[in-house]
């Protein structure tokens, strides 16, 4: 977390005074970390660390092609989608984050991968593509945030009912008072 | 929104009321409300006769918005809500919440509660086991296995009132240790549960893996490929059975996992006879990891001394257990209050379910059931 660089929404929102969490790579993480600037190179990519984990940064209209060639370059070999969620920042900087959680078993590396979005209209592409796994993740993410995931098949709503209004993932969304629906 | 696939079946409907001549697909609903659906979960069939052509699944009628309730409240009191998300694997949820507060915090938890948390998660493990293969026997329509594996479960759930007060819903663990310690019959009591679990595990084995009827109606259905699998974002026993030897107990241990010597069982065909047998394998393998950690278990502290009201630096952490349904993670972002301000679970069932369609297409409605029912879903925590 604290090699990430100012442009991290957290660091902008944070008092000074706030400990942060120390940053402790693993020996597979360091080995991973020295290894993507280089494969990532015209992406754009920003790498940094957060606790134990490789955290890298894509702009949002490269995040297939990084997705991609993560999934597929031997090094590599992002198989594993572990998670995919969105963080709600439009209080601090006006943007949605979203989270992608990878794991590979034939390396026994893991990173997470974020990109950002505009608190208006929030899209991201969809990576049902490269994982078919995170189909559902995105369903419910854009039932909750209200984040549309250009070229998902379905986005139907999942977890909510068809009817609902709003979108209660967001830290605008009050906990307790809102009518019935 | 209109679901899409909902308005084909709707169409076929409409071509159907035509008098033009020749077959059409039916649509058949099943649950929320079905007793094989274990929960309240629907799924949409189309079928033509009675092979599957499509499944819709519908969940969400249990979302409740944990996770932001979770986002409102302070840590200790997360635990309480991570155990109703798996409400078989009550332990075991507990353990990813705690885990990651203190892997966020820096916090090393005593090796006596380290232990006792890796007991309490094993019992647990079978306990859960015990009621798949139960309720798994009923999907087929066999009746007895059920009564032998409810009363060895609810001799586990008195162990664990014993522990922590309740035989489900516990709150027993603590970001740092747990609770309280042990009573001083636990380990009598908890060695003689093993002799006891072993022999059950063993009945369940004989009534069912080689019945003729059981094997005819689990092989070869609802196969998936370790690649498949591994696309789908399965874990667990599920993912194993496919071949694919992926167990966070092993590829990433936590606790003191590391310390103890046990195997991973993994299946060869990715079919409902492997899904159900591995988790046969899977509860032996507990009861001797609760073995060799009985016999490390030492007297000392069970706590950590840290503040009452947890309050974890700033900083975003990803921590994740191997549950009995599969690798269950938490990503939490913390602002460096006492409350996180994002918390988001990455639920095994929750994916597991997704590969529904794929794993049912081309059977027939019965072994729908079957394949539902190895999937071994908790509503509760595929909704949150």
């Amino acid at each position: 977390m604290t090699t990430e660089g100012s442009s991290n929404p957290p660091a902008k929102r944070r008092e000074p005074e706030v400990p942060q969490a120390a940053v402790a790579l693993p020996p597979e993480g360091i080995a991973l970390a020295a290894l993507l600037p280089e494969a990532l190179a015209d992406h754009g990519v920003e790498v940094g660390a957060a606790i134990d984990e490789v955290v890298c940064t894509v702009p949002a209209d490269r995040l297939i092609d990084v997705c991609r060639l993560l999934k597929d370059e031997p090094s590599l070999k992002f198989e594993y989608l572990r998670l995919l969620t969105v963080v709600d920042y439009v209080e601090q900087v006006g943007e949605f984050e979203v989270v992608y959680h990878l794991f590979s078993l034939a390396n026994h590396h893991k990173m997470v991968v974020k990109t950002r979005t505009a608190e208006r209209r929030p899209s991201v592409p969809s990576v049902t593509s490269v994982w078919r796994g995170a189909d559902w993740y995105e369903r419910e993410m854009h039932d909750l945030f209200g984040v549309t995931f250009e070229g998902h098949h379905n986005l139907s709503p999942l977890v909510l009912p068809d009817d609902f209004d709003g979108f209660p993932g967001r830290k605008s969304y009050p906990l307790n008072d809102y009518e019935e629906w | 929104m209109t679901d899409p696939v909902a308005t084909q079946i709707e169409d076929k409907f409409t071509y159907q009321a035509s008098s033009e001549p020749g077959t059409v697909d039916m649509m058949v609903n099943m649950g929320p409300q079905h007793p094989a659906t274990h929960g309240v979960f629907r799924m949409e069939l189309r079928v033509d006769g009675e092979q599957i052509q499509d499944v819709v699944p519908h969940i969400g009628y249990l979302h409740r918005g944990s996770e932001k309730l979770c986002e409102h409240e302070l840590y200790s009191q997360i635990i309480t809500l991570f155990d109703r998300f798996d409400y078989v694997s009550n332990f075991n949820n507990e353990l990813v919440i705690v885990s990651a507060v203190e892997k966020l915090m820096g916090v090393e938890p005593p090796p006596r509660a380290e232990l006792i948390r890796i007991i309490m998660c094993e019992f647990n493990r079978i306990a859960s086991h015990l009621l798949f293969y139960g309720t798994f026997a009923i999907d087929m329509g066999a009746i007895t296995p059920v009564l032998y594996n409810f009363r060895d479960r609810e001799k586990i759930q008195s162990l664990f009132e014993s522990v922590s007060g309740a035989r489900m819903m516990h709150n027993y663990f603590r970001v740092g240790g747990v609770k309280e310690d042990v009573k001083d019959d636990f380990t009598s009591r908890a060695l003689a549960l093993c002799d006891e679990l072993e022999r059950g595990v063993d009945e369940t084995d004989k009534l069912l893996t080689e019945n003729e009827i059981f094997v005819e109606r689990t092989t070869g259905i609802g196969v998936i490929s370790g690649e498949d699998a591994l696309d789908w974002g399965l874990s667990g026993p599920v993912l194993r059975a496919s071949g694919v030897p992926y167990d966070v107990r092993v590829d990433e241990p936590y606790s003191r996992y590391s310390e103890l010597d046990f195997g991973i069982p993994v299946g060869s065909a990715g079919d409902c006879w492997d899904r159900f047998y591995l988790r046969i394998l899977e509860a032996r393998e507990s009861l001797s990891i609760i073995r060799q950690a009985m016999a490390l278990l030492e007297p000392g502290d069970t706590m950590a001394q840290i503040r009452r009201i947890a309050r974890p630096p700033a900083g975003e952490v990803y921590a994740h257990c191997e549950n009995p349904r599969g690798d269950l993670g938490v990503y939490i972002v913390s602002d460096g209050g006492e409350r996180p301000y994002r918390l988001k679970v990455r639920p095994p069932s929750f994916c597991n379910l997704q590969a529904l369609k794929d794993l049912t297409v081309g059977h027939y409605i019965a072994d729908a059931v079957v394949i539902l029912g190895t999937l071994d879903i908790v509503l509760g925590e595929v909704d949150r």
